[in-house]
């Protein structure tokens, strides 16, 4: 261990020292008092660290005799999964803080989680692997039952716990069987393992499939998405939109890693894994989220259709392909943000609101706002002219040029499917009868968060922000 | 083959001597100690609870917190031991990484501390 190995993981070393710190500094003052300050601080922190790693990063440098990778793709992923980070905990300051359950270590946790998925996306390394994604779910237990009393939220927080450990053994099993039949953990020794042979050896290839359950358990792919609805639904909002954006980015980063850096020379015999989980995903969140009145349930089954398409870009097993599901992760993390920012402020008399007959006719009350969300609404559900289409678009050519035509027709179907839940929110905004479901008011960082979210989904038309070339660098550095 | 199995020999003699140790102890406690059974004395046992009984009751959350905590103390003093033996042939990274795994803890004690996991009442 160097200078120059420490120098690799520095950002995930300095975040370290902050939650230590933050931990100390705020146990040691004014505990709750200074949760506001922990948060604004954390945020604060995310977003200098996104910037420090995104424009200062080049090249591609290992550490630890190869145990982390930090190369584009790895940053990439990083800055969205920073940015995410600090626009959740933005958000839910004035949510927690009303209902008494803004306590400092939250922001803590969150830092921990995050440099557990930092971490994830550029393990180069069975161990490293799994200690880093278990460092982000052990946080991520804690913050789904963040709220004690409520039985709603400490059912979500052991039902999370329990199908996480769960998911955490089929991997460690694939791990294992791996290391068994590769003769190492390191991922640069397993693929040279794979490159040997014309085929897969049996042991290998169970190792494989294993630990694609336990991805798939994590980016809550049909049929390990059961979770899903029932975590979404009890944890707090705020923590609900935390887990709809940087934990998926973190899981479909290590996936991807995973699938290309460890098994890139036995593309044919993940792929088929991959695209039935991606197809499945995509027809259940798509049929499953048509009964659903509760709005934190549709957004659980909103993401799992989400992670089906993106998992479509990873199926195609090609640079383009990971370039489209790096787009298609960025677009829907955009949207999720704007879309969490609109459900934390849904309340009637200070008490939170879920359902979505509360919306109608709030195009009436407040035009500007309903107009925003039938921006974000349209773009999930892939409409032409707004971004969401694009991420769609991208996977949608990846699989074809990939020879996966039928995924790429299922995926269309699943689509056309799913639109019908988005448009009916719309329907009930502009067109439903009057009963003033909800109040009026938003807090500014709601406000902000979700017409950003808007606009970007609207400008973004032009030229995507230049995000295109950054993936597909990023793709170039993953797979080679 | 003769010489082979002789090397095992001092196993066969370790198993005689276990299990006629073990008959020894079980007879001689059958045979001699004085036998006065009371329902306390005979039956399973199991710290602070009765052994069969239905199992959702309710349990101080107090017992886990301090059951969790000790865990990890437990933990550390496992990983501390290879590593003092080890000490003489130490490299400088070996002990830094120590002391950064003790420091970490440290800062997870002085918060509980701090918070009051620590305090019974």
């Amino acid at each position: 261990m160097t200078a120059a190995d420490l120098n690799v993981i520095l950002p995930e070393l300095l975040l370290a020292i902050f939650a230590m710190g933050a931990l100390l500094g705020g146990v040691y003052t004014g505990k709750d008092r200074v949760a506001p300050l922990v948060l604004w601080a954390t945020a604060a922190v995310f977003v200098a660290f996104a910037l420090w790693i995104g424009v200062t990063g080049t090249g591609s440098r290992t550490a630890f005799n190869g145990m982390v990778v930090d190369d584009a793709f790895a940053r990439f992923a990083k800055v969205m999964i920073l940015v995410s980070a600090a626009a959740v905990l933005l958000m839910s300051e004035g949510y927690m803080e009303r209902r008494g359950i803004l306590r400092f270590e939250y922001p803590v946790l969150v830092v921990l989680a995050v440099i557990g998925m930092m971490l994830m996306v550029s393990a180069g390394d069975l161990i490293a692997l799994y200690m880093a994604l278990e460092l982000q779910s052990l946080a991520l237990y804690v913050v789904a039952s963040l709220r004690r009393d409520s039985a709603k939220s400490t059912e979500a927080g052991l039902k999370y716990f329990i199908l996480g450990a769960l998911s955490s053994g089929m991997l460690l099993y694939g791990a294992s069987l791996t290391y068994g039949f590769a003769g190492t953990t390191s991922f640069a020794g397993i693929i040279e393992a794979v490159r040997a042979t014309e085929d897969l050896p049996l042991g290998l290839l169970f190792g494989l499939v294993f630990l694609i359950t336990g991805f798939a358990f994590k980016v809550s792919a049909v049929p390990f998405h059961m979770w899903t609805p029932d975590v979404y639904e009890g944890s707090p909002t705020p923590v609900t939109a935390f887990f709809a954006t940087a934990p998926k980015v973190a899981a479909m980063g290590l996936f991807a890693r995973v699938m290309h850096d460890a098994f890139g020379g036995a593309t044919g015999d993940w792929q088929q894994v991959v695209a039935l989980l991606s197809v499945a995903s995509m027809f259940l969140g798509a049929i499953a989220a048509i009964g659903q009145r509760n709005i934190k349930r549709l957004m659980a089954y909103s993401s799992i259709a989400h992670m089906g398409f993106a998992l479509m870009g990873l199926a195609a097993g090609t640079a383009f392909g990971v370039q489209a599901m790096l787009i298609y992760m960025a677009i829907y993390v955009t949207m999720n943000v704007g879309t969490f920012a609109f459900i934390l402020a849904m309340e009637k008399d200070g008490q939170p609101v879920t359902d979505i007959r509360s919306l109608q006719m709030y195009s009436k009350r407040e035009p500007l706002k309903a107009l925003a969300v039938l921006v974000l609404m349209f773009s999930l559900a892939g409409v032409p002219p707004l971004v969401g289409f694009f991420g769609k678009f991208y996977v949608l050519r990846a699989a074809y040029d990939a020879g996966l035509a039928w995924l790429a027709v299922a995926g269309v179907i699943a689509s056309v499917i799913g639109a019908y839940y988005y448009l009916r929110i719309v329907f009930f905004m502009y067109f439903g009868e009057d009963r003033e479901g909800i109040d009026g008011g938003m807090p500014p960082v709601l406000w902000g968060a979700l017409m950003a979210s808007a606009a970007v989904m609207v400008l973004g038309v032009v030229n995507l922000f230049g995000i295109e070339g950054v993936a597909a660098a990023a793709a170039a550095a993953l797979v080679n | 083959m003769d010489a082979l199995l002789g090397e095992y020999l001092p196993i066969l003699i370790f198993i005689g001597i276990a299990v006629g140790l073990g008959l020894i102890l079980i007879l001689a406690a059958a045979v001699a100690a004085p036998s006065d059974p009371d329902p306390e004395k005979v039956s399973a046992y199991e710290c602070g609870f009765n052994a069969f009984d239905d199992a959702r009751m309710k349990f101080d959350v107090r017992f886990y917190l301090v059951s969790i905590l000790f865990i990890i103390f437990d933990l550390e003093v496992a990983f501390l031991f290879p590593w003092a033996v080890a000490f003489p042939t130490m490299t400088d990274t070996a002990f830094w990484s120590m002391m950064v795994f003790l420091g970490v803890l440290t800062v997870g004690f002085a918060y509980e501390w701090k918070k009051g996991a620590l305090d019974w009442e």
